[in-house]
This record gives C-alpha cells, sequence and structure tokens, in this order.
C-alpha cells in the first residue's frame, strides 16, 4: 500500500495534509482498496464546523456505506466538487485528485492523536 | 457474524484466496465479495463471461415412485410440466403462503429429481421436508459432496463449445444435462441468476478445482472474470430476481413479490395453496416492485424508509447502485394503490429524501445496448 511520507493519518484511516492552518482530508490507499469502487461520496457543507474524530461526511462504494471522521477540529472551507462527477477519483488518485475536503483547523499543534507515516504502516501490517 | 475460523469453505476456497478474493461471511460461508471489483465483474457477465462460486448453494435429490407425488404437495410449482431434463423456479412455502425458499427443481428421470436451494437454507429446507416425507421417497441432503459452478454471460454458450463441442449440444434454456468426466457424474444446466446467457454446473466436490481452473482457462479468449458475490448481486437485482431472507420470507407470499407464474393454483393441493386462494380472494394488499431514482443519490440500500405525500409506506427490502444503468435501483413491498408503473416515491437515505419511480420488471433487458 501507497503511505506517501507528507501526510498523517487517523486510524480510522483518513490522512491529513496540513499547510499552515489549513488542512487537507482524503481517504488513504489502504482505505481506498478496502472500500474498492466507490460510486458515491456525500460531501460535508462548507462552513460546517466539524470536531476531531466525528463523522462529517459519507463515502458509499457498490456494497456499502461507510462514514468518514475528521482527523481534526476544524471549519470546512472547501469541497472536492470534482467528486459528485467522478467519484472513482477516491480509487484511482486516493492522496491527490481524490481529496475530499480542506478546513480551517482550529489548533494546527494538536497532531497527537494522529500517526506518522510510520506509525500508520505499522498499523496496516499488524 | 460468525467467528472466521468457524466458517465452512468451499471446495474452491484456496483458489479464492490465491486470486486475491476478499473474502466475507455470507450466512455462515466464507465466500468471494469480489476478486477485481464488483463494477468490473459486473460488466464482465454484461459483456463477456464471469464464473461464480455457488458451491455454497444446497443440493438435494428425491427418487422412488412417490417422488413426483410428494413434491407434486411440497412445492409451489407444478414438477408435472417438466419433461425428463428440464427444470423449474418454484417455492417451499409454510401453510400460511409464507416462503420458506425459493429454489429450481430440475426433473432428472420420470421419479428422480434435483432441488437447488439457498445456502442459508440447507438445513432448514431439509429437515422441513424430512418431516413431511412421502411414501415411496428416498431422500438425500448431499450438498457437501457437491460443488456448484455458474458460468454466465453472452459468450456461455461459445464456452460450452469450446468444451464440449462436436460431443455434446447445449442444453435449451431450463435443460439440464447430465455426462461423465472420468467416471465423475457432471450436471450441466441452462439456468442462472444474472438474467444473462448461461450454465450452472453441479459435480463432485472433488472436480471442483479442476472444474475451475479448467473453466478460467478455456474462458480466457473469451474475457472470462472470476466473480463474487457482490456481483451476484448487482446483476440479480438489474432483472429484479429475488433474493431469499431480503425480498422474500416467510412473512411474503410469492402472490405478493409477484412471482406467481411459479406458482400453480390449479394444483389439486399443496403446503400453502389454501392460504394463497384466500389471500387472492381477499385481495393482495402489497406488491413488490421495482424502482430506480429520478436522478444522483447515494445508493438505495435494504431497509431504507419509502415514501408517499410525507408518509412512511415500507421499507426498501433490496438496493443497490446498477452498474449498468449507473442509477440507484432497489425493491420494496407497497401498498397495491400506488404498485403501479410510472408512480413516484421517495427513498430516505440517511434522513434525506431522493425521488425513485416504480418501474416494470426487470430494471434491464440483457442483450439492450447499455
Amino acid at each position: 500500500m501507497n503511505v506517501p511520507s507528507d501526510l498523517l493519518y487517523a486510524e480510522s484511516h483518513e490522512w491529513l495534509r496540513i499547510a499552515g492552518d489549513e488542512g487537507t482530508v482524503g481517504i488513504s490507499d489502504h482505505a481506498q482498496h478496502e472500500l474498492n469502487d466507490v460510486v458515491y461520496v456525500e460531501l460535508p457543507k462548507v462552513g460546517a464546523t466539524v470536531e476531531a474524530q466525528a463523522q462529517v461526511c459519507v463515502v458509499e462504494s457498490v456494497k456499502a456505506a461507510s462514514d468518514i471522521f475528521s482527523p481534526m477540529s476544524g471549519t470546512v472551507t472547501a469541497v472536492n466538487e470534482a467528486l459528485a462527477a467522478n467519484p472513482a477519483l477516491i480509487n484511482t488518485d486516493p492522496h491527490g485528485a481524490g481529496w475530499i475536503y480542506k478546513m480551517k483547523l482550529s489548533d494546527p499543534s494538536q497532531t497527537s492523536v494522529l500517526k506518522t507515516p510510520a506509525q500508520y504502516t505499522t498499523q496496516l501490517g499488524a | 457474524m460468525s467467528d472466521a475460523a468457524s466458517l465452512k469453505k468451499t471446495p474452491l476456497h484456496d483458489e479464492h484466496a490465491r486470486l486475491g478474493a476478499k473474502l466475507v461471511d455470507f450466512g455462515g460461508w466464507s465466500m468471494p465479495v469480489q476478486y477485481t471489483g464488483i463494477l468490473d465483474e459486473h460488466h464482465a457477465v454484461r459483456t463477456a463471461l464471469g464464473v461464480f462460486d455457488i458451491s455454497h448453494m444446497g443440493q438435494f435429490f428425491a427418487e422412488g415412485p412417490g417422488a413426483t407425488a410428494w413434491l407434486q404437495h411440497m412445492l409451489a410449482n407444478n414438477v408435472e410440466k417438466l419433461d425428463v431434463g428440464e427444470c423449474q423456479y418454484t417455492f417451499l412455502l409454510t401453510e400460511k403462503g409464507g416462503v420458506i425458499d425459493d429454489l429450481i427443481v430440475y426433473r432428472l428421470g420420470d421419479e428422480r429429481y434435483l432441488l437447488v436451494v439457498n445456502a442459508g437454507k440447507i438445513d432448514e429446507d431439509f429437515a422441513w421436508m424430512q418431516s413431511h416425507l412421502g411414501d415411496g421417497v428416498k431422500f438425500e441432503n448431499a450438498s457437501d459432496s457437491y460443488a456448484g459452478l455458474a458460468v454466465q454471460g453472452p459468450k456461455s454458450a461459445q464456452l460450452f463449445d469450446a468444451f464440449f463441442g462436436g460431443k455434446y449440444s447445449r442444453p435449451a434454456r431450463n435443460e439440464i444435462l447430465r455426462i461423465e468426466i472420468d467416471d465423475s457424474v457432471y450436471f450441466i444446466a441452462r439456468t442462472g441468476y444474472t438474467g444473462e446467457d448461461g450454465f450452472e454446473v453441479f459435480c463432485a466436490a472433488d472436480r471442483a478445482v479442476k472444474s475451475w481452473n479448467d473453466i478460467l482457462e478455456r474462458g480466457a479468449q473469451f474475457g472470462i472474470k472470476p466473480c463474487g458475490l457482490g456481483a451476484r448481486d448487482t446483476l440479480r437485482l438489474e432483472m429484479c430476481y429475488p433474493l431469499n431472507g431480503s425480498d422474500l420470507s416467510p412473512d411474503t407470499t410469492p402472490l405478493e413479490a409477484g412471482l406467481a407464474f411459479f406458482v400453480d393454483l390449479q394444483k389439486p393441493e399443496f403446503i400453502g395453496r389454501d392460504a394463497l386462494i384466500a389471500q387472492k380472494q381477499a385481495g393482495i394488499a402489497r406488491r413488490l416492485v421495482p424502482f430506480k431514482m429520478n436522478g444522483a443519490s447515494p445508493p438505495p440500500r435494504s431497509h431504507y424508509g419509502v415514501f408517499k405525500n410525507g408518509e412512511k409506506i415500507t421499507e426498501t427490502t433490496s438496493g443497490s447502485l446498477s452498474p449498468t444503468l449507473k442509477i440507484g435501483i432497489g425493491m420494496a413491498y407497497v401498498p397495491t394503490g400506488i404498485a403501479r408503473i410510472g408512480e413516484e416515491i421517495e427513498i430516505d437515505i440517511r434522513g434525506r429524501k431522493f425521488t425513485a419511480t416504480i418501474q416494470k420488471k426487470p430494471l434491464h433487458q440483457p442483450g439492450a445496448a447499455s
């Protein structure tokens, strides 16, 4: 599985890319592989306040609906509208074009609950 | 859910693992839900060829001078309409006309039958039938000694000919061929659960791995793919074929499910007949109907609320994205008054209502451009 080294990971398989006080969120390569064909993404609303580890949106494969949990607290600033027409971007490019939402982080320093790439790789290997 | 170690395995379990299948608990069996992906496998069956492991399904044999009379009593359809070598879809019903199981009965001889039943119902069906056993019938549960493979798709006939061309002619739809290869018996039926042309092969469990690999090897030229239960479900739902336990249950009758064609009320007697006649006379209050979402929506799934004029009228029994139609589809029992093609309903998906329209069956016509 591809675990890019510039991202942080939640135990529930979301990734977070931090740039200043902005975070971009998606699901990991492992998660997209487990879900397989993503056919629908219920995006969060821009402006919504989200709490760390709380359900924020839903990604649906042919077989099941999976809750996505926000890796950190903050306010949603943008959503990936391209997923409405092409939800499979999550499968083809989970860490890039398949991003789900961007958020203004309430406190960019509170990353301790997240895993480093090495820790996440260990989790996947377990 | 059962503990992984306690799950039953088909003779093809190691092959599935080797092919990288994602294995899930299906009614107590460890079964492949997908290999490469449900959409990919679905399209392979609609456009070319797929092969499914159906070894989890049950095989019963009923034989003896009393076999026909007994099955006439036990089953809702009429086995006397079958010539030797033909099969029909039928039901085991409760006295109240509810569905215990839906199955295929194959007439192998004048008084010899093969019944293929749902995996999760093998023990219950066998116990029910055994407890009603008629005179002059030898009834056997051969499920453990048989494997089953379903080869489905428009190129099925070409694959059959690649195997048997010149030696055996293809059975017609709903016919079954019995052949022997290396002293082992194979039943090859022109049946399936996908709506496409195809064959279901029942063979000795110890021939399963060779048969599976031979089919994959010979099928390669036709683009065959191993297919899991995920694609099996989307394929059957596009055809509006019911899934027992979801669309059928002891609380629903074949008349409500729109399957009266497979029930012969002209037969003088069978278990459930009186209740079905009474239901027909009283008027059938609800009908199982297929629906299609009117636009983009999350895929409907089973047990989602169905609304009409703001009121909840029922729940869906099945639902999925249709890989062929590329829109959400499903089925639900709705009051007869609104069980009309073109009637609009709403499906509650996580608290949001999306409109859908009742359709005629099937939702997809095989062979139609897609």
